[in-house]
């Protein structure tokens, strides 16, 4: 129950407790900061953090698709339209006096009680031994046959996606 | 234990070769300059310039580290280090022989582009931080490049992947015989366009690693030197050095995607040996061309990604998993 520090468990233990850190430190730095450009950075971290968790829990595919889609392109993308926008960083969010505070706390101290009252009172399964090896081949083999649609519907997504930014961009140059 | 030891030996192996290269290919690399330009390059320090290297990481390193007064300090410190992360990372992932490898992962063809990817960020923000208009713009430039070309990088990577079932590094190596015709290059028995693909690839990772003809993100001399240019001292010194960490993985991932990576083709000198020369013959290719080629146009760059290498590429796919399937 108790495992001591050097043990296998402890280790892991520790290891986890570092990519949680990660993850808090990133989320935290997302969402409190004033700059945006420092936002985007903090929300990169935070993606590091979430992925290592993936690796720790043993599906090093995930993780690695974390790196490359959030990391790579979703911080980017999102550091791109910041800097297309020129936010106005000297225009600070204006505060209502007194009741944001209290809102804020009412808001974030009620969602947490939910989760935690969730988490301690909810009937739990029982932890699933591994469905299955988590390796490629089998994440590949049911995203082709059980979750077609969902992988078909995606793509649509980002077809319309395509559609739309081309249909933005369609004027060209020249037209200003 | 035992591999607790193991693992901290090829730390300190993979933290040796790494200083070894990145210090000693910009020497290669301007004593390749010199000899295509009919100048000699570095001379005088130590026999052949030798020890040119040594002397710029000491002139690096005992340079003050100014940060500009616009700069976002944080951020402006940090993008080096985080540019030089990922690049030493991928190194654990590198197999330089059958059994040289620090850690075999069965996904190793991924975790190489997912922590390439890192870097067009690190780029981004370094651009950003340095709080002057020339780093920004160079910085959205040298992403937007890398973006570009990861698409069809990763594309003709697939048909790999599909030839060899697999994405571990060393199964990819193991399955290419050791014949030259045996070698992904020259598998036409796969798929025809074998070699176009190692063009296309080799291509995409000229343009990857920033390197002349496709520097735009750098442009030392007219461009004044892009993403890098408000830092100094060891903060110049870590993009540099990415640079050429960059260009050694480029190099590794082309010769283990496509020139059987430690197969050795005449049955002398054990495999690592036949990894390092290909490698590096590669990387004499890649200095060979920086040299040899002037910069293409920022619009000519992006053209050739978005209107031939994609829809090459994807083309390339689908006539691979033709062949395979017929086959």
């Amino acid at each position: 129950m108790n495992p001591s520090l050097f043990s296998p468990e402890g280790l892991a233990g520790i290891i986890f407790l570092i990519l949680i850190v990660v993850t808090m430190i990133g989320a935290i730095i997302a969402t409190c900061t004033q700059r945006l450009i420092r936002s985007v950075t903090g929300l990169a971290v935070c993606f590091v953090g979430v992925a290592g968790l993936y690796y720790f829990l043993n599906s090093p595919f995930v993780a690695m698709m974390e790196l490359l889609i959030y990391v790579g392109a979703v911080c980017v993308t999102i550091a791109f339209a910041i800097m297309l926008a020129e936010p106005d960083e000297s225009k600070l969010a204006r505060k209502i006096p007194g009741l944001s505070g209290g809102l804020a706390a009412i808001c974030g101290g009620s969602v947490s009680f939910a989760l935690a009252y969730a988490a301690v009172n909810g009937q739990w399964m029982a932890p699933a031994a591994q469905v299955n090896d988590g390796s490629l081949k089998m994440i590949g083999r049911s995203l082709l046959t059980t979750y077609s649609m969902v992988f078909e519907v995606i793509s649509i997504v980002l077809l319309v996606a395509i559609i739309g930014s081309m249909a933005l961009a369609r004027s060209g140059r020249r037209k200003n | 234990m035992n591999e607790l030891i193991r693992l901290l030996a090829y730390m300190l192996c993979i933290a040796a070769f790494l200083g070894l290269n990145l210090a000693y290919l910009g020497w290669v690399e301007r004593k390749g300059a010199g000899h295509f330009q009919r100048r000699t390059g570095p001379k005088e320090v130590g026999p052949y310039g030798l020890l040119q290297p040594l002397a710029d990481g000491l002139k690096l390193m005992s340079k003050q580290l100014v940060v500009p007064a616009n700069a976002d300090k944080l951020i402006y410190m940090a993008a080096p280090v985080l540019i030089m992360v990922p690049s030493v990372t991928l190194f654990v992932a590198i197999p330089f022989g059958e059994n040289l490898v620090p850690r075999e992962f069965n996904f190793g063809l991924i975790m190489m582009f997912a922590f390439a990817s890192v870097a067009g960020l690190s780029i981004l923000i370094g651009g950003w931080g340095s709080g002057n208009k020339y780093s920004l713009i160079a910085g959205t430039r040298a992403v937007s490049q890398n973006i570009a070309y990861e698409i069809p990088m990763l594309l003709t990577a697939i048909n790999i992947v599909m030839i060899s079932g697999s994405l571990d590094l060393n199964e990819i190596i193991r399955q290419q015989g050791s014949y030259i015709w045996n070698w992904n290059v020259f598998r036409l028995d796969k798929s025809i366009l074998m070699p176009v693909s190692f063009l296309v690839f080799f291509i995409c990772s000229v343009a990857e690693t920033n390197r002349t003809p496709f520097d735009m993100g750098e442009c030392e001399g007219e461009l004044v030197a892009g993403y890098h240019t408000e830092y100094g001292g060891m903060g110049f010194g870590l993009y540099m050095m990415a640079e050429y960490a960059n260009l050694v993985i480029g190099a590794s991932l082309i010769t283990i995607l496509f020139l059987g990576g430690w197969q050795s083709p005449i049955g002398i000198l054990p495999g690592p040996h036949w990894f390092l020369l290909k490698m590096y013959f590669l990387i004499w290719v890649f200095v060979w061309i920086r040299w040899t080629f002037p910069r293409t146009t920022f619009w000519g760059l992006l053209n050739l990604s978005w209107k031939y290498l994609i829809p090459f590429a994807m083309v390339n796919l689908l006539l691979t998993a033709l062949f395979i399937k017929v086959i």
